[in-house]
This record gives C-alpha cells, structure tokens and sequence, in this order.
C-alpha cells in the first residue's frame, strides 16, 4: 500500500490532477446519477412498459396477466361510441383552443405588455385563474352554471327563462368544459406571448412606424413574426394539454349526461379503472401516449429546431 | 393626448375590464358565497351578502379534518420539492459537469418523461405502487410525482449549470475540492434562481394535483385537499354555501403564494416553454 502511494507520488502534477480527476468524477456519477435513473425507471418507464404489456391482455389487476386477448381491447375502444365521442371532445378543445383562446391571448398581450402600473394589475388578474387547481376551477364553474343557484340562474331569472342546466345537456354540457378550460388557460399563453413581446427591439418597432405603418400594420407586419417561435410553442402546449383534460371534467360533468362529455383522460378514467380493467384501461393509455409522441415529434420536425 | 388616442385608450381599458370581470367574477361569486345562506345564494349569485355570516368558514376552520387534508398536501409537496430539487440536480450536475461514455444516452433516456402524459401510464402505475404495498401513504404521491418531474428539473438545471463559469470549478478543484463537495459547495448555492423557479413549479404541480391522489390514495387520513374538496362536496350536495366556502378556503393559500412567489412562477412558465 505504501508502495502504490509513493508511486502515485511520482507523476508530473498535470498527470496527477488527470487522475484525480478521473477518480473523482467516477465516484461522482456513481453517487449522484443513479437515484434520478432509479427513480425514474421504476415510476415511468416500467409502468409505461407495463402498458405495453398489459394492453394485450383481459387484467383485473390482480395476480399475473394469462389471459391474452391480442388486440381485442384496441378493437373495443375503437368500436366504442364513447370513445369515439371522447376524441371528439378533445379534438373540440384543440380547435377552441386555436380559434378563440390564441387569438384572445395574443390580442390581451398586444394590449398590456408594455410596462406601466394598470398593466401589471391586468396581467396579473388575467393570470389568476391558471394558478388554481383545476378541480378548484370546475367545482367553481360547476356553481356558476347551477340552473338554480348561479349566475346562470340569475340570468335565466331575470329573463323569466325556465331554469337551465347545461351540464345536463347533451349538447351543450361539453361547451360549458371549454368555457373552464378557457378561461383557466388564456392568462398562460398570454404570458408567453408577453414575454415575447417584451423581446422584440423597440428601434425595429420605431423604425416601421416612421416609415408610416399604421399599428394594426406593425402589430401584423413586425411584432407577430418576431414572435413566432413564442407562438409556435403555445400552440404545442394547447395541443398537449388538449390530451390531458381531466380534473376540470370531474367536479363538472362527471363525463355525462350519458357519457357525451367525456374527454380521452375521463373515459380512461371511468372505462379503465374506475371498472379495475387494466388491460383495456391499459389499451387506452397505449393509445394516448402513442398520439402525444407522434404529436410531439411530428410537431418538433415541422416547426422546432432543437438546439443540438 | 389627441382625441383618437383618447377613444382609443378608453376602448382599450374598457375592453380589459370586460374580460376581467370574466376572470375575477366566478371567483368573486365564490368567496361571497361562502358569507350566504343557501336561499340568498339561490336569489343573487353576485350580489353581497345582506348579512355576512362568517360562521360557516369558522365550521370549516374549525374542522379538523380540513387541516388534515392541508397538512397531507403540504408534506406531500414539500418532500415532492425536496427529492426533485436534490436527486435532480445532482444529475444535472452529472450531465454538465462529467463527460462520460453514454452521457448523452442517459440524458435523452431522463428526457423521455417530457414527451408523454402522466395520465398514459396511471393504471401499470397503480398497479406498481400497490405492488410496493405503498398505496395510502404518502410516498406513493411523492415518488412518482417526482419522478414525473425529473425530466423537465433535469434538462433546466443542466442548462443553468452548464453556464456556471468554469474557471470556479478549476480553481477549486486544484484546492483540492472534488466533484461532490464541488456540487454541495459551490454548485448548489450558486443555483438558487433555478432551484427556486423549478421549486416553485414543482410545489404547485403536486399542490394541484388530482388525478393520481385519487388512483392511489382512498382512505380519508391520506387525502389531499383536492380529494377533502371532492369528499365535502358530496357530503353537502346541496349547500352550496358550505362548498363554496371550502373551495375559498383551499385556493387562498395557492393566490397568497402566487402573489409571493410570482417573480418564479413566471419565470418558470415562460422559461420552461421557451426550452421545453
């Protein structure tokens, strides 16, 4: 032992810092990299595998899976009117997202991103709802929209209307989702579109404006394409989260009346587990992740380039 | 000030009231609601109350299963925040820092969780965190939470740490510091913006979460507030005062904190995007 330190003593000082080095950054990632892998493995990537896995076969979850079925649950799900109206709605949520909650976002941005004290204040009151639970939001609305007790009710009274319940209605339960899901989630992309507004070089702005530009004409010509990439990004998380929607649905609809609002999340939910069918829930689940890889990827080759 | 500018700027504010009073109306209906008794409620919505009773928010204060379920949310996010700040940026650091054979395979492996729903593997995820005999505690919220969050902490931290001037690093080491002390000493402290904006926004992720409180917690002494909300709404269908009030009493603390912690929140909003 002694004879090995009096060796490592012999090397120039640069070759002994290399060592060191090496040795140190050894143990370094044998100490701090594995809880992240471990962690992570066991609680996304196995359950996600397991998915795989389970998806082909009739589970209830307890004891091994032996009752492999092949593709029976995918055929289920797809021949299933709920679901197909589950994908309706999330496809609904994509297109209100798009056409009414961008451009409102975009518009309020365009309106208060300049720095100045009322600013602030509707900045941070249109921001509000988005750092609230959104259960917490659905069970609000769910009162709001109360035939008896709400501001609904208010309004159907003081226009001597019959009392109305939207979330009782076949066609319309599922607007009353979107209105929540609106109004909890325009204050975030305005903020993304504020911050890029914020970016944008005032001299280039100025400069359009002495060449005689109107503001509609600035606002089309110089700040929208300068944030672009801002857009571009807020349109992916409407997409994203488009696939997610679940706890606004819960307190509101429930997924009724007769299952017409139900969202790709709430069906996997009420059809899956709620029933402890984990192979077909499982199916769902393939389903769901099968379409935010293909969304994410199709989306980042198309209008994001990565940094390498 | 010309006269157009004038026009202007009164549409312009009045249009931003309108779409305040969108915001700010439901929330008001709800903190008023819970000062009314059912039947006024059931008469004006928005008005104020004719008299204000306070006695239903001092029942639910009072209650202490409300508490509880605060108490459980609040551990649950705390231990979320700790275990994904520390096991994250300890790999972050990893990435930044140590250049190694597979580096950039690990790396891409630890980003996988940025491109799927949570929800796509809730059922194999129940399964497992039943399996580890582990439903009803709070570990079965915290571990996957965490996990969950891994990937976004990960690719945030590396870029911030990678940043750090190198020269610090240099220095230190030929005083004799290592790689790990490196990272407690110096890393970490330098760190405190990023650690805080992901904090911040891994505090509110798990705070507001539903649905996998839901799949693996079932007994009333493990619920989160999200789940004591559910809970009390079925219990008082028909008060809508009561659920009202409970509702103002579990988002105040989320505003309170969003007033103080903004700069963050913001911060990791806009910044998460723009790098996600």
């Amino acid at each position: 032992m002694a004879a090995v330190e009096m060796t490592a003593e012999q090397p120039s000082a640069t070759e002994k810092l290399r060592r060191r080095l090496t040795s140190g950054r050894m143990t370094a990632t044998l100490v701090l990299l594995p809880p992240a892998l471990i962690l992570f493995t066991l609680f996304v990537i196995y359950p996600l595998a397991g998915s795989g896995v389970y998806a082909f076969y009739d589970w209830n979850g307890y004891n091994t899976p032996t009752d492999f079925v092949g593709f029976a649950n995918f055929e289920r799900m797809a021949g299933h009117s709920v679901f197909q109206q589950s994908v309706m709605n999330s496809l609904k949520v994509i297109a209100v997202s798009l056409l009414v909650q961008l451009p409102l976002a975009l518009l309020l941005a365009l309106l208060i991103y300049r720095r100045t004290p009322e600013n602030t204040v509707f900045r941070l009151i249109f921001f509000l709802p988005y750092i609230l639970a959104e259960i917490a939001a659905g069970l609000i609305w769910s009162f709001i929209v109360d035939g008896n007790y709400g501001v609904v009710a208010d309004l159907t009274r003081a226009l001597g209307l019959e009392p109305y319940f939207i979330t009782s209605d076949r066609s319309w339960a599922f607007t009353a989702v979107m209105v929540v899901i609106v109004w909890k989630y325009f204050g975030f992309h305005m903020m993304i579109y504020i911050a890029a507004l914020q970016g944008v070089p005032k001299d280039m702005i100025e400069a359009a404006r002495i060449e005689g530009a109107s503001r509609f004409e600035v606002v089309r010509h110089v700040q929208i394409p300068m944030i672009k990439p801002a857009i571009i990004v807020s349109v992916f998380f409407s997409v994203i989260g488009a696939l997610q929607v679940f706890d606004v649905v819960i307190p509101l609809t429930n997924g009724g009346p007769a299952n017409s609002s139900h969202t790709i999340v709430t069906y996997l939910y009420t059809f899956g587990l709620a029933r402890l069918k984990i192979g077909y829930g499982s199916a769902i689940g393939v389903t769901l992740f099968i379409a935010a890889v293909l969304v994410a990827v199709f989306y980042q080759r198309l209008f994001m380039r990565k940094p390498a | 000030m010309t006269r157009a500018n004038l026009i202007r700027q009164i549409l312009r504010i009045g249009f931003l009231c309108i779409v305040a009073s969108f915001v700010l109306g439901p929330l008001l209906a709800t903190v008023l609601g819970g000062f009314k008794s059912n039947d006024e409620i059931q008469t004006s919505a928005l008005s104020l109350p004719a008299t204000w009773r306070t006695d239903i928010y001092a029942d639910i204060l009072a209650d202490p299963g409300f508490w509880r379920y605060l108490g459980n949310s609040l551990v649950i996010s705390v231990a979320t925040v700790a275990l994904t700040l520390l096991i994250g940026a300890a790999a972050a650091y990893v990435f930044a820092q140590v250049r190694f054979f597979g580096s950039r395979m690990l790396f891409s492996y630890l980003s996988l969780g940025l491109m799927f729903p949570f929800a796509t593997a809730i059922l194999p995820l129940f399964v497992q965190v039943r399996d580890l005999g582990l439903l009803d505690t709070y570990w079965a919220v915290i571990l996957p939470q965490t996990a969950f969050g891994l990937s976004l902490a990960i690719l945030l931290f590396r870029t911030f740490f990678g940043e750090l001037p190198k020269e610090l690093f240099e220095a230190a080491y030929v005083e004799g510091c290592g790689y790990v002390r490196f990272f407690w000493q110096f890393t970490l402290p330098l760190s405190t913006p990023i650690l805080a904006t992901v904090g911040v926004f891994v505090f509110v992720q798990s705070w507001n979460n539903f649905l996998l409180p839901l799949v693996v917690l079932n007994s009333r002494e493990a619920f989160t507030w999200p789940l004591g909300m559910m809970q009390y709404r079925g219990e008082y269908a028909v008060e809508w005062n009561r659920t009202l009030a409970f509702v103002t009493l579990t988002i105040l603390p989320a505003v309170v904190f969003f007033v103080a912690a903004q700069k963050y929140i913001v911060a990791g909003l806009t910044g998460g995007a723009v790098k996600g």
